[in-house]
């Protein structure tokens, strides 16, 4: 007894142990606050890093050179026999419009040696563009306009600085001469640099300067329509089932086991199983939105089913209680206030279940999404591919011009990324309760 | 033991709720241990003992909340107006319109005051339209005291009010679904002792229209409010009486224990 008061007398505020260990706490607290912080700085520098070379890659791919070119609409080359059949109007030769107005712009070029070459500074895509501009407005036949003309992707990056005219000729994909023709068409101030429209409502291409994503946006919409349609009702069904209904036992044990395995199953092997599943079982069409979708459900799943479960358990018993005490059934006690109440960490883990589907390639590759795709799809069933799958074939393709568009689709894929992510943090802040 | 504690039968409280040898098993742990109690009609019935006795478990087994709880399981008999509670051709939802309860802790929904307590009448379809519903959750307000306080802001969430406030909200709640007997589990035990005034006021006012059995840690509580007191203890009754009689001279060493405050 006196031991343990001498003791306690000891360890009072002021001996030198007591302000021994009190140091030695206070270090260890410094080092682990520091140890934190580091950790917070490092993982920051690493995302404003990504972040910035991204940025600074895909930039570019938001801007687009053109060439402003007086072209005549002939009727000659498109409608000889002055009908304006919309057929004839669609078949008729724009390229040769463009080969003449390029050749009226650079009289000087003759040999057919330079001519190849200087009708290739304009894009493949410039044909298109001027039967659009025709179709649209028939009118035109006949007069002679400037129009901006879609640079060649070579030529969009040698305006963009990304080929060096210094570098000697041999190792140059811009030669001199063309480099001569694009000072040519500069000087007369007919170098224009855009914002890049086609990029955002144009598809895939194979000519860099004219693909865009909106092919791959639609894409991702119809897969992810179809995704949430699926997983979004089942996932939350469940949940509530397991949570409000079902009886505990080894069953519903098992089962809650299975799902917990299936939210760390590789992405890869839901592609599989969507493969076996709905390709050749089921034989939807191949590359389609529904299948990409359904596939992509199967993954989102039990993320869905956890986040809902954890939303659901977070409503307080004594509002189940106080429904039932007032004689509603669980159902509707399930129903009036259970699922209402728990529904922002349900939409919460939903978008988050979405965003992940958003970004997933693994699985849609197994299913014949990574098919090379030029017309939007306009429905579930049609080809289709979706941005993250864009974003791997572009980055697969061996044009320089395709390393600007691979940034650049990632740039946005970031954005509806952070978008969705932003949702999902608003929606719980906007429907936070207090109990 | 038990047949000599039996209540004595007052002829002006005929037994609305009648249970007979009731026990209750949570898994395979005894938690009430064959109780038999009479509950006579527009009376305020007090149940009292130490923690963990059974009177919680007591009052669920009375509008089977307790079916809600798993592993619970009830023995013995129950009767509501003669009729067994537990026959299978009872629906526990409709009984628990009949026998309304309040918790220990005010637990409003988390939606405006006028939809907590017109939450009630629209499940069980009491009013005709949106004039009777309005004319329900006002009365029902009024006869919780409440009215006065909430009126002009009948839209503000239910959540937002006071402790004691809530829980008059609560009882306001269940007096909604116009039940016949009202079951309050502490329904005081998170309030001030004003606030605790107010709901002791009222629940004496509510003993005019409404049979109530309430739970209570608050010997003083008890004897202010309550007509008849059982004393319970490690899953039994040791003692039911009259209030004063029970708090005056206590026939059982244990009841007379714990009202001098000797345990519990
Ligand atoms: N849901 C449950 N599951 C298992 N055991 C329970 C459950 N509810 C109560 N019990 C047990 O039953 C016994 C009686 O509990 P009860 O809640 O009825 O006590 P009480 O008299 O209301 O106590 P208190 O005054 O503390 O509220 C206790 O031993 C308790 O541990
Ligand atoms: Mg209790």
């Amino acid at each position: 007894m006196t031991d343990i008061q001498e003791a306690k007398k000891k360890a009072s505020w002021d001996s030198p142990e007591t302000r021994k260990n009190l140091a030695r706490r206070q270090r260890s607290e410094r080092l682990f606050r520091n140890i934190g912080l580091s950790a917070i700085i490092i993982a920051l520098c690493m995302l404003a890093t990504l972040l910035v070379s991204i940025a600074g890659k895909g930039y570019s791919a938001f801007v687009q050179t053109r060439f402003t070119i007086d072209i005549t609409f002939s009727e000659e080359v498109i409608d000889p026999k002055g009908e304006r059949d919309e057929e004839v109007l669609r078949a008729a030769s724009y390229g040769s419009l463009v080969r003449d107005a390029l050749r009226q712009e650079f009289p000087q070029v003759t040999s057919r040696r330079d001519l190849r070459p200087l009708f290739g500074i304009v894009s493949k895509g410039a044909a298109a563009q001027l039967r659009e501009m025709v179709m649209e407005n028939p009118d035109l036949i006949g007069q002679t306009l400037p129009v901006q003309l879609v640079a060649s992707d070579d030529m969009d990056m040698f305006n963009k600085g990304f080929i060096d005219r210094n570098v000697v000729e041999e190792d140059r994909r811009v030669k001199d001469r063309e480099i001569a023709w694009f000072d040519q068409l500069d000087q007369k101030g007919a170098v224009e640099t855009v914002f890049n429209t086609d990029f955002f409502v144009s598809g895939d291409s194979r000519e860099p300067e004219i693909a865009g994503i909106w092919g791959a946006m639609v894409g991702s919409f119809y897969t992810l329509m179809v995704t949430f349609f699926i997983s979004f009702p089942i996932g939350v069904m469940t949940a509530i089932y397991l949570e409000e209904f079902a009886p505990q036992n080894k069953f519903t044990d098992i089962i809650e086991v299975n799902i917990n395995n299936l939210a760390a199953v590789p992405s890869i092997v839901f592609g599989l199983l969507g493969l076996a599943l709905f390709l050749n079982v089921a034989h939807l069409p191949r590359s389609a939105p529904v299948v990409g979708g359904l596939t992509l459900a199967l993954m989102t799943l039990p993320t869905i089913i956890i986040a809902a479960r954890a939303a659901i358990r977070a409503v307080p018993d004594s509002i189940r209680q106080g429904a039932l005490g007032l004689g509603a059934s669980p159902q509707q006690t399930a129903f009036h206030h259970v699922l209402p109440l728990s529904m922002p960490g349900i939409l919460t883990g939903t978008i988050i279940g979405l965003s992940q589907a958003l970004g997933e390639t693994a699985p849609l590759l197994m299913i014949g999404m990574v098919a090379f795709i030029v017309d939007i799809p306009g429905g579930f069933t049609d080809p289709a591919t979706v941005l993250p799958v864009q974003i791997f074939l572009w980055a697969d393709s061996p044009e320089r011009a395709f390393v600007e568009k691979t940034s650049g689709a990632i740039l946005v894929l970031l954005g509806f990324l952070i978008f969705m992510n932003a949702l999902a943090v608003l929606l719980r802040k906007k429907f936070e309760r207090r109990w | 033991m038990l047949a000599e504690v039996q209540p004595p039968e007052t002829s002006e409280h005929p037994a609305i709720i009648s249970a007979k040898e009731v026990s209750v098993y949570y898994s395979d742990k005894k938690a009430l241990n064959a109780v038999s109690l009479d509950i006579g009609e527009n009376q305020i019935t007090s149940l009292i003992g130490p923690s963990g006795c059974g009177k919680s478990t007591f009052l669920r087994c009375l509008n089977r909340m307790n079916d809600t709880v798993p592993g619970c399981r009830v023995e013995g008999k129950i009767t509501l107006d003669g009729h067994d509670i537990y026959a299978s051709s009872v629906d526990e939802v409709l009984l628990r319109a009949r026998v309304g309860m309040v918790f220990q802790k005010p637990n409003p929904f988390p939606k405006s005051i006028y939809d907590n307590v017109a939450y009630g009448p629209r499940i069980h379809g009491l009013a005709k339209n949106k004039d009777e519903l309005d004319d329900i959750v006002l009365t029902s307000l009024e006869k919780a005291g409440l009215l006065k306080e909430v009126r002009d802001r009948l839209n503000a969430t239910g959540t937002g009010l006071s402790g004691g406030q809530q829980q008059r909200l609560c009882i306001a709640r269940a007096l909604a679904v116009q039940p016949d007997i009202i079951l309050m589990d502490e329904p005081c035990s998170a309030l001030d002792p004003i606030a605790t005034a107010k709901v002791e006021e009222l629940i004496e006012e509510l003993r005019e229209n409404y049979t109530i059995i309430i739970v209570t840690h608050s010997m003083q509580q008890a004897a202010r409010i309550s007509q008849k007191t059982a004393f319970f203890h490690l899953g039994e009754i040791v003692e039911v009486g009259d209030t004063e009689q029970l708090f005056t001279s206590p026939s059982d060493e244990r009841t007379q224990g714990y009202i001098t405050g000797r345990f519990g």
